[in-house]
C-alpha cells in the first residue's frame, strides 16, 4: 500500500516540479514577485501565529480572541495617528508613536483577556476553556463595532514611499519591505527572550511541566501572564504592518486574519514557535503561488486541502511533537 | 397537573390562531428592507433615507387611498441567509408591499418568500439581470437600471474612449460582483477587438491582495475591471498604486459615490465608474437634496433618490389599482408615469426602469465627476 503513496507522490511532484520550472525561466521576475508578496503575507501570519501557538505551548489553550487582539493594536494605531494627525505632529514621531501605544494596549487587552477568561478556568475541562475563548472573541468584536463603528475606516499608511527603494518599487512595495524586516526583527528578538532569559527559561520549563515548574518556585500565573502579553504584543505589531499594507480597517478584519494564522500554527505544529513560523511561511507563499499560476477563486480551498495533506500525513504538523490526544 | 398543562396547550393554539396578521387595519404597511448595518450599510441607509422621506411626504398628502403609510424596517446585514429571517418577519408583521432589498443577493433569496406571499417588490438598488430577465420574480420592480445596461455602457467606454486592447476582469465572487463581470464579458464578446486577459474572483476581506495585483501586471491589462463593493476595491486599488502597475481601474455602481472615495484616499485619483445619471437639474431631486441635508445634515447617499422613486412608484400603481391589491397594483405599474427625483420613469414589461440610465464617472481630486 505505501508504494502506491510514494509513487502518486512522486508523480506529482515531478508534474508541478517540471510546470514550475518552465513557468519560473520564462518569467523570474513573476516569479520573484510571487515568492516577496508570499513571504509578507507569511510574515504576517507568522506574527500572529506566535500567539497562538505559545499560549498553545503553555496551557493547551487554543486563544481565539487572539485575531481580535490583533484587530485591536490595528484600530488603537488608527485612532492613536488620527488624533496625532490632527495636532499636526511629525510623521515618523506618529508612525513610533502609534506602533507603540498598539503594542501597550493590546498587551493590556491580551493580559486582562487571560485573567477574565481563561484564568478562573484553569483548571476546568479544556472544552470550557475553548468555549470561553470563542465567547470573548465575539465580545470583543461586537464591543469594537459598537464603540467605534461598523464600517470599514481608511487607515493611511504609516510607512512613506522610501525614495532607495523606488527602483525596486514594482517588484515589491515599501511597505511590504518594512513587514519583512520588522518580522525578521521580532523573530530575532523572541528567540533571544525565550533562548537566553530567566524569564524565556521559566517559559520553557512551564511548558514542559507545569507542576513540576511550580514547585521548583516559577510563578506559573506569571509566566502565562507574560506568554499572553508577548504574544499580544507581536499580534499588534502585525495588526499595525498589514493595516498599513492595505490601507483599511474594520472591527472583523481579526476573523479571518486569526483563522488563516492559526491554520499555519497547526500546518507548522501548534505548540511549536519554529514550527509557527515555518508554517506561516510554508501557507503564505503557497497561497501566493497558487494565486499567481493558478486560480485565485480556489485560494482558500488550497490554503485548507494543504493543512488537510500535511496533517494526513504528519498528525502533529511539520514540526510538532507526536503525542496523541484528544481536543 | 395533566389539566393544567392541557389548558395551557389549548391556551398556547388559541394564541397562535389570534396571532394571523395581514388583516388591513386602517393603515398601510410598507416594509423597507435592506443593508442598514455592517460595512455595507451606507448604501442601504441612503435607500431608506429616501424611502423614510417619500413616505413623510405621502403621509403629509394623506397617504394612499385616503390611509395613512405605516413604514417597517428590516436589516438583511446583506447576508443572503438572514435575508431570508427578515422577509418571513416582514411578512408577517403584515407588510402589503416591500422596497427593497439593495445588495441583489439578498433580493434573489428573500423574494421567495414575498413571492408566496404574493406581494410586489420594488428595488432601488438591486442590479443583478436575473431578478428580472429570467422570469422568475414576476413581482420585481426595480428603480435603477439592470446590470447587463450598465455592462454595455462599461465595455463601449473602455473601448472607445479609454482604446484599451487589453483587460483584466476581476470579482469578488458575489451574486453582484461575478454577475457584472460575467455580462461584461459576454459584452466585450459581442464587441469584439478588445482582449480578455484575465478572470478571476477574489476572496472578499482577504488579507492581502498582492498575487492578484502581480497577476493583474503581468497580464499587462490596460484597464482593470471590478465587480464588486469599495471595501475590497481600496485595497486593489492601493496595492496596484503601490506596486507601481500602469492600469486603469474600472468599477461599478458598488465603488460608486464617497465611501470608496474616502477609503482610498488619494490613491483613488484616476479610477473609473459607472453610476446612475446625473439627475442633480431635476427641481424635485433639489428639493430632496435640501430635505435630507435638513433632516440628517448631510448630503444624501448613493441610493437616496431610488429609495424616494420605488415608494412614488408604489403609492402610484396603488392610487390607479384603486385598492391595495398586488395583481391590480402590478398591471398599474406597467401604465404609470411617475415623476420621479431621477426625472420621469416607468417600467417595462420586465419590471425595469425606464428612464433612468448610468453614466461614467472619473474621480478627480477625491471626487466623482461624470465624464461622458
Amino acid at each position: 500500500m505505501r508504494w502506491i503513496y510514494i509513487t502518486i507522490g512522486v508523480a506529482i511532484t515531478g508534474v508541478l516540479g517540471f510546470l514550475g520550472i518552465r513557468e519560473v525561466v520564462s518569467d523570474p521576475v513573476y516569479f520573484l514577485e510571487l515568492l516577496l508578496g508570499g513571504l509578507t503575507r507569511g510574515s504576517i501570519y507568522a506574527l500572529i501565529a506566535l500567539g497562538y501557538t505559545m499560549v498553545y505551548g503553555i496551557i493547551q489553550l487554543i486563544n481565539f480572541a487572539h485575531g481580535e487582539i490583533y484587530m485591536i493594536g490595528a484600530m488603537t494605531a488608527l485612532i492613536v495617528a488620527s488624533v496625532l494627525g490632527l495636532w499636526g505632529w511629525n510623521a515618523g514621531v506618529i508612525a513610533i508613536l502609534a506602533v507603540v501605544f498598539a503594542v501597550v494596549y493590546s498587551c493590556a487587552y491580551g493580559f486582562t483577556v487571560e485573567k477574565i477568561a481563561y484564568k478562573p478556568l484553569r483548571n476546568a475541562p479544556r472544552l470550557s476553556a475553548l468555549i470561553s475563548a470563542i465567547g470573548m472573541s465575539l465580545f470583543l468584536q461586537n464591543y469594537v463595532m459598537l464603540a467605534q463603528t461598523p464600517e470599514f475606516m481608511p487607515f493611511r499608511s504609516l510607512i512613506p514611499d522610501f525614495a532607495f527603494w523606488e527602483p525596486y518599487a514594482h517588484i515589491m512595495s515599501s511597505v511590504e519591505l518594512t513587514i519583512i524586516v520588522t518580522t525578521v526583527i521580532v523573530m530575532v528578538l523572541l528567540g533571544i527572550l525565550i533562548k537566553f532569559t530567566r524569564i524565556g527559561k521559566a517559559m520553557r520549563a512551564t511548558a514542559q511541566d507545569k507542576v513540576m515548574a511550580a514547585l521548583l518556585g516559577i510563578n506559573v500565573n506569571q509566566v502565562i501572564s507574560t506568554t499572553f502579553v508577548v504574544g499580544s504584543a507581536t499580534a499588534a505589531i502585525g495588526g499595525v504592518l498589514i493595516a498599513c499594507h492595505v490601507g483599511q480597517i474594520n472591527f472583523f478584519i481579526g476573523f479571518l486574519a486569526g483563522l488563516k494564522a492559526f491554520i499555519a500554527a497547526v500546518l507548522g505544529g501548534i505548540g511549536s514557535i519554529p514550527g509557527a513560523v515555518l508554517g506561516s511561511l510554508v501557507l503564505g507563499i503557497s497561497e501566493s503561488f497558487f494565486t499567481g499560476y493558478f486560480w485565485s477563486e480556489y485560494e482558500d480551498v488550497f490554503a485548507f486541502s494543504i493543512l488537510v495533506i500535511i496533517l494526513i500525513f504528519r498528525p502533529s504538523g511539520i514540526l510538532g511533537k507526536h503525542e496523541a490526544q484528544k481536543v | 397537573m395533566k389539566s393544567i398543562f392541557k389548558a395551557l396547550a389549548i391556551a398556547a393554539l388559541a394564541m397562535v390562531v389570534f396571532a394571523v396578521p395581514g388583516f388591513a387595519g386602517d393603515t398601510i404597511k410598507i416594509g423597507s428592507a435592506g443593508v442598514i448595518s455592517g460595512d455595507l450599510a451606507p448604501y442601504g441607509i441612503s435607500a431608506l433615507r429616501g424611502v423614510e422621506i417619500a413616505i413623510e411626504d405621502l403621509n403629509a398628502k394623506g397617504g394612499i387611498l385616503g390611509k395613512q403609510i405605516e413604514l417597517l424596517v428590516g436589516d438583511d446585514v446583506c447576508k443572503p441567509e438572514v435575508s431570508v429571517n427578515m422577509a418571513t418577519k416582514l411578512v408577517s408583521d403584515g407588510a402589503q408591499m416591500i422596497v427593497g432589498h439593495v445588495c441583489s443577493g439578498c433580493t434573489i433569496a428573500a423574494n421567495k418568500i414575498y413571492k408566496d406571499a404574493n406581494l410586489l417588490v420594488v428595488s432601488p438598488a438591486s442590479t443583478n439581470d436575473d431578478l428580472t430577465l429570467t422570469g422568475e420574480h414576476p413581482n420585481f420592480f426595480r428603480t435603477i437600471a439592470y446590470d447587463g445596461a450598465q455592462a454595455t455602457l462599461m465595455t463601449n467606454f473602455v473601448k472607445n474612449e479609454l482604446k484599451a486592447k487589453k483587460v483584466a476582469l476581476i470579482h469578488d465572487k458575489g451574486d453582484y460582483g461575478k454577475g457584472q463581470m460575467e455580462l461584461a464579458q459576454a459584452a466585450f464578446e459581442k464587441l469584439g477587438g478588445v482582449e480578455i486577459v484575465l478572470l478571476e474572483g477574489v476572496t472578499t476581506g482577504a488579507v492581502d491582495f498582492s498575487a492578484i495585483v502581480q497577476k493583474i501586471k503581468r497580464s499587462e491589462a490596460e484597464v482593470t475591471m471590478w465587480g464588486g463593493y469599495h471595501s475590497d476595491a481600496s485595497k486593489i486599488v492601493q496595492l496596484l498604486k503601490k506596486k507601481r502597475v500602469d492600469t486603469i481601474f474600472f468599477g461599478g455602481d458598488g465603488i460608486i459615490g464617497d465611501n470608496f472615495t474616502n477609503l482610498a484616499g488619494k490613491y483613488a485619483d484616476g479610477v473609473y465608474a459607472t453610476g446612475p445619471n446625473d439627475t442633480s437639474s431635476n427641481p424635485l431631486y433639489q428639493e430632496l437634496a435640501a430635505k435630507h441635508q435638513k433632516k440628517y445634515g448631510e448630503d444624501p447617499g448613493t441610493f437616496f433618490y431610488n429609495g424616494y422613486a420605488c415608494v412614488q412608484a408604489l403609492s402610484m400603481a396603488a392610487e390607479k389599482a384603486g385598492a391595495i391589491d398586488s395583481d391590480k397594483m402590478k398591471a398599474a405599474m406597467y401604465e404609470i408615469k411617475v415623476d420621479s427625483p431621477l426625472g420621469p420613469i416607468g417600467f417595462d414589461k420586465n419590471g425595469d426602469v425606464i428612464g433612468a440610465g448610468f453614466s461614467v464617472y472619473k474621480v478627480m481630486d477625491g471626487k466623482y465627476k461624470q465624464v461622458n
